[in-house]
């Protein structure tokens, strides 16, 4: 076996960025779903909450090579 | 110009890809600036610039199929990116976001587009640079609107906060415009890009090398590579999600820079 122990580090990184996602987008198709008409108000709001959160796990991807 | 890349990976066992794929060599002998990815950005330059001076060209009250798409990809960036964050002032924001977008999704597309296949942002510098262009225009905006030692002590003391929390909060806010915003725009786009180009040279180099195994290794070949085109859609939708993150991101800093308090 080679490799290096940094890429099981950032898959246990990506746990919390994979669970934060996860709610991020359940709450916007819960927005969603109870009122279809604040589709265009929701819709960058979950989108910018997703970017901030997979930040960091690209973060954790970056540093997994560069360390 | 993957084969020059990968001469390593021929006779022994299965070499994984990993930052070496990419790394280029350059086109035009030792010359470090004839690189793919420069010639890419090039390309796109070029590509854009054609595409919205032919569908602008016969501008006509009813569109041809050509004005009309081009139209739309405006008409995007303009109502759903700038006018719904930035507010009454986002006219003269306009030229800035939609070149961002469109220079970003079509840098995006180099990655799965066959014969180019190599998304530019995947090198980071490309992607400093864009981050830079950002801060530099809402920093620019907001101590042109608010004069710099207003936009600073805004940006500091931020108003209505108890004064013990400034201790926790004045740091942290400084970082966050000076070091953090900057840092996750570039990185965020350079890492997806990365990613996606190193996920699809798994399965595709991965099935590639199962093809040339033993025979049930070639059955389940196959399979690699159906996994490689679907990831080849996922990659589309991440491509421009990622150019419309950027652009959205921008659009919210400006309208934070334009606000009267952050």
């Amino acid at each position: 076996m080679e490799g290096t122990l940094n890429l099981v580090g950032f898959g246990l990184a990506a746990i919390g960025p994979g669970i934060a996602t996860g709610l991020i987008f359940a709450a916007y198709i819960n927005g969603v779903a109870r009122q279809p008409e604040a589709r265009s108000v929701l819709q960058p709001i979950a989108f910018l909450g997703f970017a901030l959160a997979e930040a960091l796990a690209l973060f954790g991807l970056v540093l997994a090579f560069v360390l | 110009m993957l084969a020059l890349v990968r001469q390593g990976a021929e006779g022994e066992g299965f070499v994984p890809p990993s930052t070496k794929d990419f790394e280029l060599p350059p086109i035009f002998g030792d010359n470090p600036y004839t690189t793919k990815p420069i010639f890419l950005v090039l390309l796109s330059v070029v590509l854009i610039s054609v595409f919205f001076i032919a569908a602008s060209r016969k501008a006509a009250v009813v569109p041809s199929k050509l004005q009309f798409a081009g139209e739309s990809v405006y008409a995007f960036v303009r109502n759903d990116l700038a006018k719904d964050v930035i507010g009454h002032e986002f006219l003269r924001f306009v030229p800035y976001l939609f070149t961002l977008f469109t220079f970003i999704l079509v840098n995006n597309w180099f990655g799965i587009i066959p014969l180019l296949q190599f998304p530019t942002m995947s090198h980071v510098g490309f992607a400093y640079v864009l981050a830079a262009f950002t801060f530099f225009v809402f920093h620019y905006i907001g101590i042109k609107k608010h004069g710099v030692f207003k936009y600073l002590k805004d940006i500091m003391f931020m108003p209505g906060v108890p004064k013990p929390a400034y201790i926790l909060i004045t740091p942290l806010e400084i970082l966050t415009f000076f070091l953090v915003r900057p840092l996750t725009l570039s990185l965020r786009l350079f890492a997806n890009m990365f990613a996606g180009h190193l996920l699809l040279l798994v399965f595709i180099l991965g099935g590639e090398h199962l093809a040339q195994g033993a025979l049930a290794l070639k059955l389940v070949s196959p399979f690699a590579f159906g996994i490689g085109i679907v990831l080849t859609f996922f990659e589309f939708m991440v491509q421009c999600l990622q150019a419309y993150i950027f652009t959205l991101l921008t659009a919210l800093y400006i309208a934070g820079a334009l606000a009267d308090e952050h």
